[in-house]
């Protein structure tokens, strides 16, 4: 009965037709870049009036607190020398060797407490308790333990992001939907191509979080370290952001922690983005 | 193949097989076979521990006291919850199965090729399954349940969660495929008339603790339709059956 087939057929993909949701026009990009960005300028406008009307008000004197204009004309010229850039490329290797030794610290101890019974009972809670210390308490036997070097720094960077990492990691593993470790089972997956197929690409997510809050950690820790760890010869942001403190030029010390909310804020973009692609591809957005 | 099953050429087998989880008893004492080819549907109210049946057919969970044999068939299992894995496309879920068992790429492509075009959904292979509709994922978790090449389907209320429209329409695809697969089906549902829309034969089992109370022989002539007059009285009959036993745990 080739009619019935063909009736059946039409049926079928009509009503996948009829349930596939139409698709929408997203709207021209300069559009949807200008509806995402207007809030964050008009944040970053609503933070210079503030300011600029407590220089205004005189609450102190102009040395001490100088005016917007004034920092930013001090930033044009500080990033526009090549000397800040080297001081630029000191903090950045410090914060990817640090936080890439954290990754594969964090992941390697996240693996093990998510697999033995009595690593997890020992060293679960241990690892959140890691992570609510504030890492400058780490600093003075950071120093005792490895002088005034970069391990120092190193030392206290992993500290600070590795137990986030791992605790991602975890969870994201505890996590994995039931239903998904079911079909696993029927599919006959064991041992490594359980890992390999379900469990990791299934923690996925929650590891992604993990490595973000961990960059936010390392990142921190980082800046502390190099407020109080000042290795010689190695011009970093923060040490650059100590000697204008010294020279009490507050202009400058307000330019670096511009500087490094900066870069903090294009960090988080690039995870964000991250983030975002996962989701979108897992169907996890409205999109 | 055992003795037994040589003699009987019974799929899958089960002789007084009991379940009990600690001190409940869930299964008691079923026996059941079912023919190749056959399609049969496990009928029962809450508590007849019928999807707990599927998974020891399954071999998801050891049994309690009696006999099984599947004969060393493959079983595959399917759900409520299409349970994709959205990480995949729709080909990679397709293809997962066949990945596992060492399937060469190219070889891979073509039969997840093939098992999409089975269940209608050619076009959708680079499709995630979250763009795809509830009835659209659970064909692609059949089109998956199919690539681990099972000589046994087993199917835990696959369409409860759709709408009557939609789970109309599988039924006719199902029906289509197991006829078109010589597959053997082994069907839990609490809806009668899908049972009866669907079945060779329609087990209803008993409450608290599950055990096989009728076994309904369904000789209607193929393609059915599920408003049709003799489904409709059948599944009269079987129901008020079911109410009886419904009825029987009111005090």
């Amino acid at each position: 009965m080739p009619t019935d087939t063909a009736v059946e057929s039409a049926e079928v993909a009509g009503l996948d037709a009829l349930e596939l949701q139409p698709k929408r026009e997203k709207g021209a990009l300069g559009k949807r870049v200008w509806r995402s960005a207007w809030p964050k300028f008009l944040a970053i406008a609503i933070v210079l009036l503030i300011w600029q009307a407590a220089v205004w008000s005189e609450w102190k004197p102009i040395y001490v607190l100088p005016a917007p204009a004034t920092v930013f004309t001090d930033l044009g010229n500080v990033i526009t020398t090549a000397d800040f850039w080297d001081g630029v490329r000191v903090t950045m290797t410090r914060a990817f060797t640090g936080f890439l030794l954290a990754v594969v610290i964090g992941t390697i101890i996240g693996a093990l407490v998510s697999q033995f019974a009595p690593l997890r009972a020992a060293i679960g809670s241990l690892i959140t308790g890691l992570q609510t210390m504030p890492s400058i308490m780490w600093f003075p036997l950071a120093i005792l333990l490895f002088q005034l070097s970069e391990s120092a720094i190193l030392f206290v960077v992993v500290l600070g992001a590795a137990p986030s990492v791992a605790n991602g990691l975890i969870s994201g593993i505890d996590y994995v939907p039931r239903t998904w470790l079911r079909v696993g089972q029927v599919l006959g997956m064991r041992g490594f191509a359980k890992y390999r197929h379900l469990i990791l690409p299934a923690s996925l997510p929650s590891f992604i979080s993990g490595l973000k809050q961990g960059w936010a950690f390392s990142w921190r820790s980082l800046m502390a370290g190099e407020l109080l760890v000042i290795v010689p010869g190695a011009l970093s942001i923060g040490v650059r952001m100590q000697q204008a403190r010294d020279l009490s030029d507050s202009s400058l010390v307000i330019c670096y922690i511009i500087v490094v909310l900066i870069i903090g804020i294009l960090i988080d973009v690039l995870f964000n983005t991250a983030d975002n692609a996962l989701r979108r591809r897992w169907g996890l957005l409205g999109s | 193949m055992s003795l037994l099953q040589q003699k009987t050429g019974a799929v899958v087998r089960l002789e007084n097989v009991s379940k009990s989880y600690g001190d409940l008893l869930a299964l008691d004492r079923v026996s059941l076979t079912v023919a190749p080819g056959e399609f049969v549907c496990l009928l029962g109210a809450s508590g007849c521990g019928k999807s707990t049946l599927l998974s020891l057919v399954a071999g998801l969970d050891g049994i309690t006291g009696g006999t099984l044999d599947t004969g060393g068939r493959k079983v595959s299992l399917m759900f409520q919850e299409a349970a994709l894995f959205p990480w995949l496309s729709v080909r990679g879920n397709v293809e997962l199965p066949l990945r596992l068992q060492g399937v060469s790429r190219s070889e891979r492509r073509q039969r997840a090729e093939e098992l999409l075009g089975i269940v209608r959904l050619s076009g959708f292979a680079d499709k995630r399954p979250h763009e795809l509709s509830g009835g659209m994922r659970q064909r692609v978790a059949l089109a998956r349940a199919l690539a681990q090449d099972a000589d046994i389907l087993l199917m835990d209320e696959p369409f409860g969660a759709l709408d009557a429209m939609t789970r109309d329409i599988l039924h006719d695809e199902l029906e289509r495929i197991w006829r078109e697969q010589q597959l053997t089906v082994l069907f839990v549902t609490h809806n009668v008339r899908e049972a009866v829309r669907l079945g060779d034969r329609v087990i209803l089992l008993s409450s608290r603790p599950g055990r096989v109370i009728e076994d309904y022989a369904i000789t209607h002539a193929r393609p059915r339709r599920i408003d049709s007059p003799e489904v409709s009285g059948q599944a009269a009959e079987i129901t008020d059956r079911l109410r009886a036993e419904v009825a029987r745990h009111a005090h």
